[in-house]
């Protein structure tokens, strides 16, 4: 493990862990972006470069934005009277605690099965496009469609309730 | 006998273990938090954790030129945009319609 490792995940979790934390929906979704951005480095620093650049794309450059547009449009970053927390927060908590539990126990339990270091793949850009074009095609088609579908639904769900006469 | 340091000699190991850690911090932030946004942004940290998971694999696996790992991380990508643009969609709507997005206060079905 190389120390860009342990700086990038440090990063990404710190970023995780505050956009949970923080009591203002702002700094959220500040935190968020950069938990976003730690794990576009993590993918970079997996030689995936073209998920990487997807992932500074689609979560930075839209979803990030995406967050920020429905926190104006709620009136989110007011302070809510009665904490940020909800009422159940501490089983939330136990559920999480013990989730991680059993992933890291698997992860740490299967790590001789696990390959120990392999050589650079060589996958360029073009390579990728050939794959989404060739045996990947039906899931491109597919996600287009959803994607398609997802807009019209979005903008139709927050779109203004006509007021009918009765 | 499996230590913590010898989970880390295998950088495959590190990886999923940062993962898994960003999945529990995502999980706890949906389960935790009372904001309706909130919620989906711990969506999303688990979206993502899965993604570097499929990502890790990819690159430590067996065949790397075959692209599955990969390919599903894009997919993956893909549809949590949809899935961000319908779950904001929502709250967006909701919002509209009972003034809040405390989740702790929508407890009916019906107006």
């Amino acid at each position: 493990m190389t120390p860009v490792f342990y700086l990038l995940a440090a990063l990404t979790l710190a970023g995780g862990l505050a956009a949970v934390l923080l009591k203002h929906l702002v700094h959220c979704a500040l935190a968020v972006t950069v938990a976003f951005a730690g794990l576009a480095l993590l993918f970079l620093q997996l030689d995936a470069q073209f998920a990487g650049f997807a992932q500074i794309l689609v979560y930075i450059g839209a979803v990030a934005i995406l967050i920020v547009f429905a926190i104006l449009l709620t009136r989110g970053s007011e302070l809510p009277k009665d904490g940020v927390f909800s009422r159940t927060w501490f089983v939330g908590l136990v559920i999480a605690a013990g989730v991680f539990a059993v992933l890291g126990w698997a992860v740490l339990e299967s790590v001789s099965a696990i390959p120990e270091q392999s050589a650079v793949p060589q996958v360029t850009v073009h390579d990728i496009g050939v794959a989404l074009v060739g045996r990947y095609v039906l899931p491109l088609e597919i996600v287009a469609l959803l994607l398609t579908a997802a807009t019209i639904g979005a903008v139709i769900v927050a779109m203004h309730e006509k007021v009918r006469p009765k | 006998m499996t230590t913590l340091e010898t989970g880390f000699a295998s950088p495959l190991a590190g990886y999923l273990l940062v993962a898994a850690l960003l999945f529990a911090i995502g999980l706890a932030g949906a389960l935790v938090r009372r904001n309706a946004i909130l919620v989906l942004i711990g969506i999303e940290l688990m979206l993502n954790a899965a993604n570097l998971n499929l990502i890790a694999f990819w690159r430590y696996g067996p065949h790397p030129e075959a692209l599955t790992g990969m390919m599903f991380a894009i997919f993956s990508i893909a549809v949590a945009a949809a899935e961000a643009a319908v779950g904001l969609g929502l709250v967006i709507a909701i919002y509209r319609h009972t003034n809040t997005t405390d989740l702790d206060k929508m407890n009916r079905m019906k107006g």
